[in-house]
């Protein structure tokens, strides 16, 4: 069996990147859009220890990184979160295109 | 930073006059007057504040009076010449080594003579307004304001330097300019102070011109070093003043002619006369001391203090004769035919002024050619006291009868006894009747003429025969012809403050004529001994007798002799009754020809181009963004497309383009 090499990760990088890309622009509701925006960060993550482990073993700091980016992505979320928790309390509705009213 | 401030004692005045301090005090305490009144008149000082303006008004002329003496008989004569003494004088604005502005007092005989003439007669006008101009809401701005003149007119006469002259010239204009639109509730008056100021301000863009040719020759601003510049024939400056010239003429006869054209306006003289008939729609008081006695002779004034330069160029002196003499005869013309009582005495003034301004033009420099230069001054000074008398007479009319229209009025001699006696001497003095005061002063003014020109000399000869005549004809219609028309009970003559200017005008129209004028005034400072020719006098003196009972004959007792002349000169007539159409003139020529041909055409411009320009920038960029805000559109996940397709954009200009 072939051991999985860089290439094989970024294509799944990129995969998962255009993936979360393409449900952020598709999605209407806000905590999907939410979770396709994790997937883009999970996606960052993953390119990170790729490149830490394939071109500079070692080393570590790709590795402080990711985790650097995974503690982002749990305060980004909690505050997501309350916003939609706010959009929902004025709006009733959680639906991005219920919420378009600051515009020209 | 010091040499700015420091007052420069250029003479130390002998016999301990310390004339410094009386000489700043004379224009700064009216104009101390117009600012407290000015500033607080209203709120604090309704009733005091006449009395207040008086009083700062009467130190300035006791001031004035002492320096007069002081210098007339103490200490102005240095070997039997009158010398120009500068008391004091320091750098307000230097340009250039050589041309600054300077603010400066000069004394010399013509302005020590209007320094006594302006505050004596701003006085009389001051008290008598007193009483005329009581109960107005805004009789302090009133006093404010006529002490602002007062102030400006009495730096004018001492300016040292031009442009501290054209200052001043600037503010009489302004003060002017207020107090004809005293009344701004009524647009004629509102009117006529904005014809005044616009006209006698155009005037003054000559006046200005003049001065910076002047300065440009002469390298100086300095009324002094000026003269002695441009007045020795082998100065430097004088050459080249001499040699470049523009069309023909020298480029010093320019500088003076456009140095006159803001006199001509100032002083009203044809064709810039336009706006001081108009003018009269102040009140009655201001037109007798500005209209009449002290600002209309500025112009004369101008000519005088640059007498010496104007008598080294005989054209300009000419332009002076003549415009002089056209106007005189002119103003003489239409005031036969006014109805208006303030008009008739409007134009007077004009016709008066005009014979300073022809006297001056025909003077020469030194000893008896400066005849027409002492004439005029003595005629400034006489005018001054008969024509400011007229028109406080004549206000007192008008506060009798409440109208300006003579033939409101008739029989006036019952009920202002006073005010009968004090215009007739006034009259008599204008018409040149001896021994009054006009007398002597016009008759040197046509001896003058006579020496110097025969064809002014005739011309000024009929027009003191008109004078006469239109003169008369107002005394009569006003204070004899028919009875008296005075509904209910009158008011009498205004009291103690409008009589007291009333009589001691007269007595200064009856007897300034025995003033030995000629030693006081003359072109070079020397005393000037005026010969006194009787056969001479007997020809202006029966003309003037003729028009007098010619007025007699005509308006003594209601008849229609008046009428019925009118109707065999028709056509003469209503053209001086209609002022020569000159008004209407001016109105063709601004309204016809240069609004259609200038005004509209840049109107067209303005409106077209430059604000096409500016509207259409503004269009454009309306249009683009109207265009544009689509892209905001408030869906969040068109701007992460934006911001993707940004990302994408970077990444691939990073990547395959800047390598």
């Amino acid at each position: 069996m072939m051991e999985p090499g860089l290439y094989h990760l970024l294509f799944i990088s990129a995969a998962l990147f255009f993936i979360g890309v393409f449900g952020f622009f598709t999605r209407r509701n806000l905590i999907t859009m939410l979770m396709s925006i994790e997937l883009v960060l999970n996606s960052v993550n993953l390119n990170f220890i790729a490149f830490n482990k394939y071109l500079w073993p070692n080393r570590l700091d790709g590795l402080f990184f990711s985790i650097f980016v995974i503690a982002i992505a749990a305060a980004e979320a909690a505050v997501a979160i309350a916003i939609i928790i706010n959009l929902y309390r004025s709006h009733q509705s959680i639906d991005v295109e219920n919420a378009e009213e600051m515009k020209f | 930073m010091n040499d700015l401030l420091q007052i420069r004692v250029l003479q130390v005045l002998p016999l301990g006059w310390d004339l410094g301090w009386a000489l700043i005090l004379i224009p700064l305490l009216p104009l101390a007057g117009f600012l407290l009144l000015g500033l607080f008149g209203r709120k604090y000082l309704q009733r005091s504040s006449g009395i207040l303006a008086t009083l700062l008004l009467l130190s300035s002329t006791v001031l004035s009076l002492y320096t007069a003496y002081g210098y007339f008989f103490e200490f102005g004569k240095v070997d039997g010449i009158y010398q120009k003494i500068i008391p004091f004088q320091f750098t307000w604005l230097q340009f250039s080594p050589g041309v600054s502005i300077d603010m400066g007092v000069i004394l010399d005989p013509i302005s020590v003579m209007m320094l006594v003439v302006v505050s004596f007669i701003s006085l009389m006008v001051h008290l008598y307004s007193l009483a005329y101009m009581k109960g107005e809401e805004r009789f302090p701005t009133y006093f404010a304001f006529l002490g602002l003149f007062t102030f400006s007119m009495l730096g004018l006469v001492m300016s040292s330097n031009i442009f501290q002259m054209y200052f001043f010239w600037e503010l009489v204009g302004v003060s002017s300019f207020l107090l004809i639109g005293y009344y701004y509730d009524r647009p004629s008056a509102v009117a006529a102070c904005k014809k005044a100021f616009i006209v006698t301000r155009f005037a003054d863009l000559g006046f200005l011109i003049g001065i910076l040719v002047l300065a440009f020759y002469a390298g100086t601003l300095d009324f002094n070093t000026l003269i002695q510049r441009l007045t020795s024939t082998s100065a430097p400056e004088f050459q080249a003043a001499i040699a470049s010239s523009f069309l023909g003429v020298s480029a010093l006869t320019w500088a003076l002619v456009l140095v006159f054209i803001g006199g001509a306006g100032k002083s009203a003289m044809f064709p810039l006369h336009i706006w001081l008939p108009d003018a009269m729609e102040g009140p009655t008081p201001v037109s007798a001391l500005i209209h009449a006695a002290t600002m209309v002779v500025a112009g004369v004034f101008l000519v005088a203090r640059l007498f010496p330069v104007f008598s080294m160029s005989p054209p300009a002196l000419d332009v002076v004769a003549y415009t002089g003499i056209f106007s005189a005869l002119f103003a003489a013309l239409i005031a036969c035919t006014q109805t208006d009582i303030k008009r008739v005495l409007a134009y007077s003034t004009m016709s008066q002024i005009g014979f300073m301004m022809f006297a001056l033009g025909v003077s020469g420099w030194g000893g008896e050619n400066g005849l027409g230069f002492t004439a005029s001054m003595f005629h400034l000074f006489t005018h001054a006291m008969f024509k400011a008398l007229l028109f406080l007479g004549a206000g007192s009319v008008i506060h009798f009868i409440h109208s300006n229209e003579m033939k409101d009025m008739g029989g006036l001699r019952k009920y202002l006894p006073v005010t009968h006696i004090t215009f007739l001497i006034a009259c008599l003095a204008i018409s040149g009747v001896p021994p009054f005061a006009g007398f002597f002063s016009k008759e040197e003014i046509l001896l003058a003429a006579f020496n110097h020109n025969p064809a002014i000399y005739w011309t000024a000869l009929i027009t003191s025969g008109l004078t006469a005549f239109y003169m008369f004809r107002l005394y009569f219609s006003v204070f004899w012809n028919k009875e008296a028309t005075v509904h209910g009970e009158h008011h009498g003559e205004g009291g103690f403050a409008m009589m007291l200017p009333l009589v001691l005008l007269a007595a200064g129209a009856a007897f300034a004529g025995f003033i030995p004028f000629g030693n006081f005034v003359s072109t070079d400072g020397k005393p000037l001994e005026s010969a006194f020719h009787l056969q001479f006098s007997i020809a202006p003196v029966l003309l003037g007798l003729a028009g007098i009972f010619t007025a007699m004959w005509l308006y003594k007792k209601q008849n229609d002799r008046p009428a019925s002349i009118a109707a065999s000169l028709s056509g003469f007539y209503k053209a001086a009754y209609h002022k020569f159409y000159m008004d209407e003139l001016y109105l063709f020529i601004t309204k016809k020809i240069l609004f259609n041909l200038i005004g509209r055409p840049a109107a067209w411009f303005d409106k077209n181009v430059v604000d096409g320009m500016v509207i259409g920038a503004g269009n454009t960029t309306q249009a683009i963004s109207e265009k544009i805000k689509q892209f905001q559109s408030g869906k969040v996940q068109q701007y992460a497309i934006y911001f993707l397709a940004g990302v994408i954009g970077l990444a691939v200009l990073f990547i395959y383009i800047w390598k």
